[in-house]
């Protein structure tokens, strides 16, 4: 993989951004908001990449993690009654402190058995929200009622619930984590993780102390997982518990895998890529779900590295 | 009711959910070890398994026990053809690559749970046992059926300890799981190894459906706890000791029904869930495997 | 494994969302594409829309397909009488996966895409609390048949209602009497450990203490359970009543196994039909249900005195007296809350007629005379009974019925009062802005 200059790897990260801000104007209502959404997500996706794309940890588990900010952010508003920022950072608090608890504990496992665990806490998580339904709303969830979600300032005030207000919102955290992610990957620390994928043991010859640099990876990851689960309460006003289910954790694994593993801009593509396959397949068989298991089947046979992973192999080695 | 009897009843509902778990297991077990293939759609052949034994027990009519055998036999071999066809058309083809043969496998499962929804419908469809005799004991009841699948399931264990052991197709397995490579100069023609344990992994899943769908309905959501308490098992059990898988499998099977006499249904599992993961976490190469690979 | 139980059952009924836009495109004589019709354009001559938001897939897929049939049943006999306001009347299908998350991008597509005029047909409670806020903030009137106390708690917003069927504090506190007088006094619950099952959990020891009986145990069963045995040890051996609600595929292996831990020496049993809705009464193991009770909001089996509405609704949803389709008595309906489809569709239509609604600009008149709406009449339009309507909390009330199982059949032995499931209102909608 050559190295691109960082005028090249910004630009073209500015550029993705200035063409979604562009789009928000150009795009029928029904795709503005669905954008909106996918953003979000694509958000939950980088969080993900950037443990199993850079670090090579596979997790079956972090549906928690954006659980944690769904339901950090989604409490502090309905039980406690917080502003929008207070709750979100609240959401942010939540999937920091879990994934640094989740950190110490799983990191013990490699392979697959950090799978099975990670898999594990989150199913622990998921019922333990159903256990304290009292609070949680369990199975149903919880709306976050429509006043609540405004932004003030003063006398000027942002309804969340407006579609032009949610889709920059949503634009402003993706920018946000898209850069950051870039940033990480760049840097001296992001080269150590690559490191650790590479070779754990060399790694750790060379006098790189592994595992506070797996771990301090789970908690950005968890944390940007989190952001996602927040932003998701706060903007589309749901908090319920299948959004921690096990199906929560394999679908930001999808999304990477199909965008690129170890790509910065593959989470967006692959989450884009699988939501529209979905919407536009829904409208003509209720048998979608067929369909997306085939593409999902020819994608991996003919794009194995994904679709951002096949076009960085073969054509432009430089993308980041 | 007293708290001895009470322990037999858990015991029991223990054994039995540890019996099917291990066949299940087991057949994830081999996939895992032979191939190194993590297969997320081992759950949809075990509901495959499970509905085609709905489908062959309501086709043959007359006594149950002639559909029921009918489908032990019929709905494994349907399942391992199934398998076989799959693994010859798209996990080989991905040279068995771990990340890639996971994508690949969460599409088997969203094409047989569409497949298995559109054929067969969202209903759960129950099938009658071979036979239905009500053992009595002094404080309750307990279906004879269901102590006849722990039975048939430890036979089943046993055979297939024996063919591992015993045999050279067991042999060669075991050759491969060690060392595909060499085994491969060896003149083993791998590649169908794996076809072949691919598909005998499957049929172990269906046959366990088969057994449990006289108690449990066909469904055609069933697959996914069946998966996730397979994962479990085989890495608690250390990979590709099927001695640890079966180990495993009692061990929560029985952690799941005697935990539930203390707390309340829903902590229970939390409180189980945690337990086992914190045994990964404090050893993860499992009660029995030698180290983590 | 025939087509009985295919996917594409309503394909044949011309019901797909592609048929439904084709003759959308034919009626309205436009070229344009069908997602983007104008409404300035379309009016008075278009079709109403109405979005179903439909289970397809996922877990409550054996409710959508009938939802689904009773629906096109309605709509085929409100078009054949005139539409409303002398408009046709189109269903648009999408299916939301059983899913909260995907119900809120259902509702948003059928705001911004299809521009349907009202959002209809939801049962599953997660994914009418996941899609209210979605129909909350497009403004979109959204008629759920979910019999969930959600609507009435009032802690959704002002476009969701609730005007077909009873919800579930409703049904549990007219039940109460009942199982007091008729099944005994001591009663243990069990019941899903998910909301659904809080319902009962919370409203029925109240119900009964009012009538002088208790609960002496409450059994609540994890939603990922898929055997039961090993909880039965918890009832208390002085029970009298097993009153159980238990929700999802593993019913069967529930009364199964209930059967072979008491054998004939049981309490009795009551139990809400929610649990073998689409499932065969006489199904193998279910034998031990005989002489037992059930609560059903429109009953399965035809009743000797089933009223012409009754008998017209069954010929026209196409079930038969045992409450299979017509043709495969192997398909058993949901008969006990699909009727909520049917007089839902005719409460929008009255709405519709008595706002005089014209299209999505007068989508808030259409909301305050859905408030105006006080009773609803027994009969073909509301085939289930008669039923008053709350317009402050967006929920009706009807009667229930109680029947028991005998020879194979459900043979309703009583029927309740309207008052009989009254309760004090806990807030009220019409406060909130539109």
């Amino acid at each position: 993989m050559s190295e691109a200059s960082p005028a090249k790897a910004y630009g073209l990260h500015l550029g993705v951004i200035a063409l979604l801000f562009v789009l928000s104007f150009l795009l029928p209502e029904y795709y503005h908001g669905l954008l909106a959404r996918i953003m979000v997500l694509a958000v939950f996706a980088m969080g993900y990449n950037m443990l199993f794309g850079y670090v090579g940890l596979l997790s079956l588990g972090h549906a928690m993690f954006f659980g944690a900010g769904l339901y950090g952010a989604g409490l502090a508003i309905i039980q406690l009654g917080w502003s929008v920022p207070a709750a979100f950072a609240a959401g942010l608090c939540c999937g920091a402190v879990l994934s640094l608890v989740i950190g110490l504990l799983a990191l013990r496992t490699t392979g697959v058995a950090f799978m099975i665990v990670t898999m594990m806490f989150a199913q622990v998580f998921y019922l333990a929200i159903l256990y304290f339904a009292a609070w949680t709303g369990g199975d149903q969830g919880m709306v976050v009622p429509q006043p609540a979600r405004v932004l003030a300032f003063g006398a000027t005030s942002l309804d969340l619930t407006d579609p032009t207000v949610r889709y920059m919102a949503a634009l402003g955290l993706f920018s946000l984590v898209l850069l950051m992610t870039l940033a990480i990957v760049r840097s001296r620390y992001g080269r150590v993780l690559v490191a650790v994928r590479e070779n754990e043991e060399r790694t750790k010859m060379l006098g790189y102390d592994t595992f506070s640099n797996k771990l301090a990876a789970v908690v950005v990851s968890g944390t940007i997982c989190a952001a996602s689960g927040a932003a998701y309460a706060l903007l589309f006003g749901y908090v319920g518990s299948s959004f921690a289910s096990v199906q929560y954790s394999i679908l930001p694994l999808l999304w990477v895998l199909l965008g690129g593993a170890a790509t910065t801009l593959g989470p967006l593509i692959g989450t884009l890529f699988m939501y529209y396959v979905i919407d536009v397949t829904s409208g003509y068989t209720s048998a979608y779900l067929l369909i997306v298991g085939i593409a999902l089947i020819l994608l991996v046979l003919f794009f194995p590295k994904g679709i951002l992973g096949t076009i960085r192999q073969r054509w432009l080695g430089w993308l980041p | 009711m007293h708290f001895g009897p009470h322990l037999l009843l858990a015991t029991l509902e223990g054994l039995v959910t540890s019996a099917v778990l291990a066949l299940t297991a087991l057949g994830l077990s081999l996939v895992f070890g032979v191939m190194r293939v993590v297969n997320v759609a081992h759950g949809e052949f075990f509901m495959l398994g499970a509905v085609l034994a709905w489908a062959i027990t309501s086709a043959i009519g007359g006594h149950p026990a002639l559909g029921f055998l009918a489908a032990l036999v019929i709905a494994p071999l349907i399942v391992g053809a199934i398998a076989l066809v799959a693994e010859r058309l798209v996990l080989r083809r991905l040279d068995y690559n771990p990340e890639a043969t996971i994508v690949a496998t969460i599409g088997m499962l969203y094409i047989i749970q569409q497949l298995a929804l559109t054929f067969y419908g969202p209903e759960a469809r129950p099938v009658e046992p071979p036979f239905s005799y009500r053992i009595v004991l002094p404080w309750f009841g307990y279906s004879g059926y269901k102590l006849s699948i722990i039975a048939a399931s430890a036979l089943l264990l046993i055979a297939t300890w024996l063919v591992l052991t015993r045999t050279r197709i067991g042999l060669i397995m075991r050759a491969t799981q060690y060392d595909s490579e060499t085994t491969q100069a060896f003149g083993i023609p791998v590649g169908r190894v794996y076809g072949g344990v691919f598909a005998l992994g499957a049929m172990l899943a269906a046959i366990a459906a088969v057994l449990i769908v006289p108690i449990s309905q066909a469904h055609y959501l069933m697959g996914q706890d069946p998966l996730l308490l397979s994962f479990i098992v085989i890495i608690i059990g250390g990979l590709g000791s099927l001695r640890g898988t079966v180990v495993a499998a009692v061990l929560i099977g029985l952690s799941d029904g005697i935990v539930s006499m203390f707390f309340s249904p829903t902590l229970a599992k939390i409180i189980a869930t945690l337990l086992v993961a914190m045994v990964l976490v404090f050893r993860p190469q499992g009660l029995f495997g030698t180290a983590s690979r | 494994m025939t087509d009985k139980n295919g996917f594409f059952d309503l394909s044949k009924t011309g019901f797909t969302r592609r048929a439904a836009l084709k003759g959308l495109a034919a009626g309205a004589g436009l070229a344009m594409a069908p997602g983007f019709v104008r409404y300035s354009q379309a009016q008075s001559s278009a079709p109403i829309k109405i979005g179903f938001q439909s289970h397809r897939t996922g877990i409550g897929a054996a409710y959508g397909r009938w939802y689904e049939k009773t629906t096109a049943a309605a709509i085929k006999a409100i078009n054949a009488a005139g539409g409303i306001n002398g408009r046709q009347v189109e269903v648009i299908i999408e299916d939301d996966g059983t899913d909260p998350g995907r119900g809120a991008e259902v509702v948003g597509k059928f705001a911004t895409q299809h521009k349907t005029d009202i959002v209809f047909g939801t049962l599953f409670s997660h994914v009418v609390i996941g899609s209210a806020p979605a129909a909350g903030e497009n403004k979109m009137p959204y008629f759920v048949v979910s019999e969930g106390h959600h609507v009435a708690s009032t802690k959704l917003n002002r476009y969701v209602f609730q005007p077909g069927i009873t919800d579930v504090k409703s049904q549990i506190q007219s039940m109460a009497p009942w199982i007091a007088a008729n099944a005994g006094k001591k009663v243990t619950q069990i019941f899903p450990d998910f909301a659904f099952g809080y319902d009962h959990r919370d409203y029925l020891p109240p119900a009964l203490k009012a009538q002088g009986a208790d609960v002496i145990a409450q059994i609540a069963i994890p939603p990922t359970e898929s055997s039961f045995t090993k909880y039965f040890p918890q009832i208390p051996a002085e029970t009298e009543v097993i009153y159980h609600v238990m929700v999802g595929p593993a019913v069967l292996t529930f009364v199964k196994e209930l059967g072979e831990f008491y054998g004939s020496n049981r309490p009795q049993l009551f139990g809400f039909i929610d649990s073998l809705e689409a499932v065969d009464i006489n199904s193998p193991g279910l034998e031990f249900l005989d002489g037992s009770h059930f609560w059903e909001g429109s009953p399965r089996y035809a009743q000797p005195d089933d009223t012409e509405a009754q008998k017209a609704y069954r010929a026209a949803v196409g079930i038969d007296d045992n409450g299979a389709a017509v043709g495969d008595p192997k398909d058993v309906s949901t008969a006990a809350h699909m009727f909520g489809c049917w007089e839902t569709l005719y409460v929008v239509k009255k709405a519709m007629e008595d706002a005089g609604y014209k299209g999505p600009e007068d989508r808030a008149k259409l909301v305050e005379a859905t408030e105006a709406l006080k009773e609803f009449a027994e009969g073909p339009e509301h085939p289930q009974g008669p039923k008053t309507f709350n317009g402050k909390i967006h929920q009706c009330f009807g009667i229930q019925n109680i029947s028991k199982v005998e020879g194979g059949k459900l043979k309703v032995v009583h029927k309740t009062k309207i008052e009989d499931g009254l309760y004090e209102p806990e807030g009220d909608y019409t406060t909130q802005a539109l």
